[in-house]
C-alpha cells in the first residue's frame, strides 16, 4: 500500500511498480472498497433496521438483505420512541446544551486569544504556559471532583448545588484552553498594522476585537465550532452523573433508557439514528471544514 | 511594573507619560478580556484538578451533612488492598498496549490508501471517517446488538460455518471485542491527523528517492516515516490517554463485567464516586490516572525528543 504514497515524482515509481506487479493498483483499490464496507456497513444497518419490525431484523441478519431496505418498512419504531420516552425533550435539551456551549465558547475563548495574541501586558506568556499545560488533562480524571464541587458551588437563586440544571451541562465546557490556542495561532497570522491602522483612527480595542480580527477569523470560527460541537452533543458521562429530570435531560443519557425496559432493537436503532443521523448529514455537506477542524487539533503535538 | 517597558528613546516627559498610560490601559483592557476565560478555568478545572489531589486523603462523600476529614493515605491503603482496582488497572493497560500500536497503525494504512491522487479517495476519506462523528454511546448501543449471541457479527460468521462466541459474555472475548469496536471507531480521526502529517513532507524529497532509485518500501522507511516524527508522538499521546480514559463503551455494553474482565480505572471512579457517592475514594482512583497519564506523556515526549537529538 505504500505505493500509494502521494509523491510528484509517482509516474516513475508506478511505472516500475506497476510492471513488475500490475495487479498491485487493483489490490489496492479492492482493499480501499473493502474497507469501506467495514466502516459504513454497521452504520447502515442501524440505519436500516430502524425501519424494519424486530422479527424482521433478526431473520434478516444472515443475509444481504440485513442491509437493505428491504421487506415490511415503517416508522412503527419512530414512533415508539416518541411514545415510551419524552424523546422531543431529550432531542431539544441536547440541542439548547450544544449550541449554548458552542455560542458561548466562540465569544469567551477569542476574547481570551485575542488578549495574547494582539495585546502588550505582562504575564501573558505565563497565562498561555498554563493554559497550554492543562491540554493534557483529560477530563475523566477530575470528573468525579468537579462533580463534588459543582455540587458545593452556589447557585444563581442562592441555593447551594448547581445539579440537575442547564447550567451545569454548559458553563464548565465554556472556557475552552483549546479553543483558545486555535484562535491565538489564528490571530497570529493576521497582520498586526490592522491594529495600528485602526488604534490610529480611533478604534478601541473591543472595537479592534470586533469589526477587524473577528470578520477575519472566519476558518478559526467554524474549526472552534465543530470542535466544540461534537463532544457537546455526544457527551455522556457528565450528563448521566449531573442530570436526574427528564426537563433537562440530553439526548445521549436518553437512550440508556431502552435498555432498562424490553428491549427493542428496532426503537434503538431508531433512537440511534434520529440522534446521529443529523450530525453525519452535517458532516458529509461541510466536509472540507470537519475534515481540517480534526487535522488542526493534530498541530499542539 | 507596566512601566519599565518605557526605557528605550530619550522621550521627554509628557511624552513618556501618555505612553505609560496606554501601556497600563492595554494592560487593563487584556485582562479584562481574559478575565470570563481565566474565571471559568480557574473554577472548572485548575480547582477540581487541585482538588483530586486535596479529596483523595479525605473521606469526603458526595452528598453529606458532615464536612470531609482529612484520613492521610486510608483510602489508597484500601484502593491497594483491593482486587478490582488491580483487575480494572490491568484491563486498561492491557487495552491501552493492544489498541494504541493497532490503531495508529492501521489509521496510517488508512492515511496512505486515501493520501493517493486517484479517483474517488475523496469519497473513501469521508467513508472511513464516518464513525468518529457517530458519538460513542450510539457506537456501542449498535456494537453491543452486533455482538450479541445471536446478533449480527455471529450471523455473518455462521454463513461461513463459524460458530462465534458470546463476545461481550465470555470473560475471554469481552476485552478484545471493546477494543475493536474502539479501534473501530477512533480509527478515522487518527487517519486525519496522519494526512495532515503526510502532507507536511515535501514532495522533493520523494522526488530526490525515486532518482536514486529508491523503492517505494525505502521511501516510505527512509522519507515518510522520519517526516512523521511529530505526528507520532501526537498520536501516540491521544490514543494512549483516551485508552486510559476507557468509560463510555464499559458503561453502555458490559458495566465492567463479565467478572469485572472489562473493568477500567474511570469506570471504578464512577462506580466508587458516582453510584457510591464516596467522592475521596474516588478522587484517589482519579489521583492515580492523573499521575499515570502524566508519566506517559513526559515517557513518551521524552522518547521522541532523544531521537530528535540523535538525528
Amino acid at each position: 500500500m505504500s505505493a500509494q504514497l502521494d509523491a510528484p515524482a509517482k509516474g516513475v515509481v508506478h511505472a516500475a511498480g506497476e510492471k513488475r506487479r500490475p495487479w498491485l493498483p487493483w489490490a489496492v483499490q479492492a482493499l480501499r472498497i473493502a474497507l469501506c464496507l467495514v466502516f459504513g456497513l454497521p452504520l447502515l444497518f442501524m440505519v436500516v433496521s430502524s425501519f424494519k419490525p424486530d422479527t424482521q431484523i433478526f431473520g434478516d441478519l444472515g443475509s444481504v438483505s440485513a442491509f437493505l431496505p428491504v421487506g415490511s418498512l415503517s416508522l412503527d419504531n419512530y414512533q415508539g420512541v416518541f411514545e415510551r420516552v419524552p424523546f422531543a425533550r431529550f432531542l431539544i435539551n441536547s440541542v439548547i446544551i450544544s449550541v449554548v456551549t458552542v455560542g458561548l465558547g466562540i465569544v469567551v475563548n477569542s476574547m481570551a486569544a485575542f488578549a495574547l495574541s494582539r495585546l502588550k501586558f505582562p504575564g501573558q506568556k505565563l497565562v498561555l504556559g498554563v493554559i497550554l499545560a492543562t491540554l493534557i488533562v483529560p477530563f475523566e480524571t477530575m470528573a468525579l471532583p468537579l462533580l463534588w464541587w459543582v455540587n458545593q458551588l452556589p447557585y444563581f437563586d442562592g441555593s447551594i448545588g448547581w445539579l440537575d440544571t442547564y447550567e451545569v451541562q454548559i458553563i464548565p465546557f465554556v472556557a475552552n484552553a483549546f479553543s483558545i490556542y486555535l484562535f491565538y495561532q489564528y490571530f497570529d497570522s493576521i497582520p498586526k498594522e490592522l491594529d495600528e491602522a485602526a488604534t490610529v483612527d480611533g478604534a478601541s480595542w473591543l472595537r479592534i476585537y470586533r469589526s477587524i480580527v473577528m470578520p477575519l477569523a472566519g476558518p478559526a470560527i467554524a474549526t472552534v465550532a465543530i470542535l466544540t460541537f461534537l463532544p457537546a452533543w455526544n457527551s455522556y458521562l457528565w450528563p448521566l452523573m449531573v442530570t436526574q429530570s427528564e426537563s433537562i435531560r440530553p439526548a445521549m443519557v436518553g437512550i440508556d433508557y431502552f435498555k432498562q425496559m424490553n428491549v427493542s432493537w428496532g426503537q434503538i436503532m431508531a433512537y440511534a439514528s434520529i440522534i446521529t443521523v443529523p450530525v453525519l448529514v452535517l458532516f458529509v455537506a461541510f466536509q472540507r471544514a470537519f475534515i481540517n477542524s480534526i487535522a488542526s487539533s493534530g498541530v499542539k503535538g | 511594573m507596566a512601566t519599565t517597558v518605557v526605557t528605550d528613546a530619550p522621550a521627554s516627559d509628557p511624552v513618556r507619560r501618555a505612553r505609560r498610560t496606554t501601556v497600563r490601559r492595554t494592560a487593563g483592557v487584556g485582562w479584562a478580556m481574559l478575565a470570563p476565560a481565566a474565571v471559568l478555568m480557574i473554577v472548572f478545572l485548575i480547582i477540581p484538578i487541585l482538588l483530586t489531589f486535596g479529596l483523595a486523603f479525605t473521606n469526603a462523600r458526595l452528598i453529606s451533612p458532615v464536612p470531609a476529614k482529612f484520613i492521610g493515605i486510608d483510602n489508597f491503603v484500601r484502593l491497594f488492598g483491593s482486587a478490582t482496582f488491580w483487575k480494572s488497572l490491568l484491563n486498561t493497560v492491557i487495552f491501552a498496549i493492544v489498541i494504541v500500536p493497532v490503531q495508529s497503525g492501521l489509521a496510517l494504512v488508512l492515511a496512505l490508501l486515501v493520501n493517493a491522487k486517484v479517483r474517488g479517495t475523496n469519497f473513501f476519506r469521508t467513508v472511513y471517517f464516518l464513525p468518529v462523528v457517530t458519538s460513542m454511546v450510539v457506537v456501542s448501543m449498535l456494537w453491543l446488538f452486533m455482538y450479541q449471541q445471536n446478533g449480527l457479527i455471529n450471523a455473518l460468521l455462521g454463513r461461513l460455518g463459524i460458530v462465534g462466541p458470546d463476545w461481550l459474555g465470555d470473560p475471554r472475548t469481552a476485552l478484545f471485542a471493546l477494543i475493536v469496536m474502539s479501534a473501530w471507531q477512533a480509527m478515522g480521526f487518527h487517519m486525519v491527523i496522519w494526512l495532515s502529517g503526510l502532507q507536511t513532507i515535501p514532495g522533493e524529497l520523494y522526488e530526490a528517492a525515486s532518482l536514486d532509485g529508491a523503492s517505494t518500501w525505502q521511501q516510505f522507511a527512509y522519507v515518510t516515516w522520519p517526516g512523521l516524527l511529530q505526528t507520532r508522538t501526537f498520536i501516540l499521546i491521544t490514543i494512549t490517554i483516551a485508552a486510559f480514559s476507557l468509560f463510555t463503551q464499559v458503561n453502555v455494553m458490559t458495566q465492567g463485567g463479565p467478572l469485572d474482565s472489562t473493568s477500567t480505572v474511570v469506570f471504578q471512579a464512577v462506580r466508587t464516586g458516582f453510584q457510591q457517592q464516596q467522592t475521596g475514594y474516588a478522587s484517589s482512583i482519579s489521583l492515580v490516572f492523573f499521575v499515570i497519564v502524566l508519566a506517559v506523556s513526559l515517557v513518551q515526549r521524552y522518547l521522541t525528543r532523544d531521537k530528535e537529538l540523535k538525528r
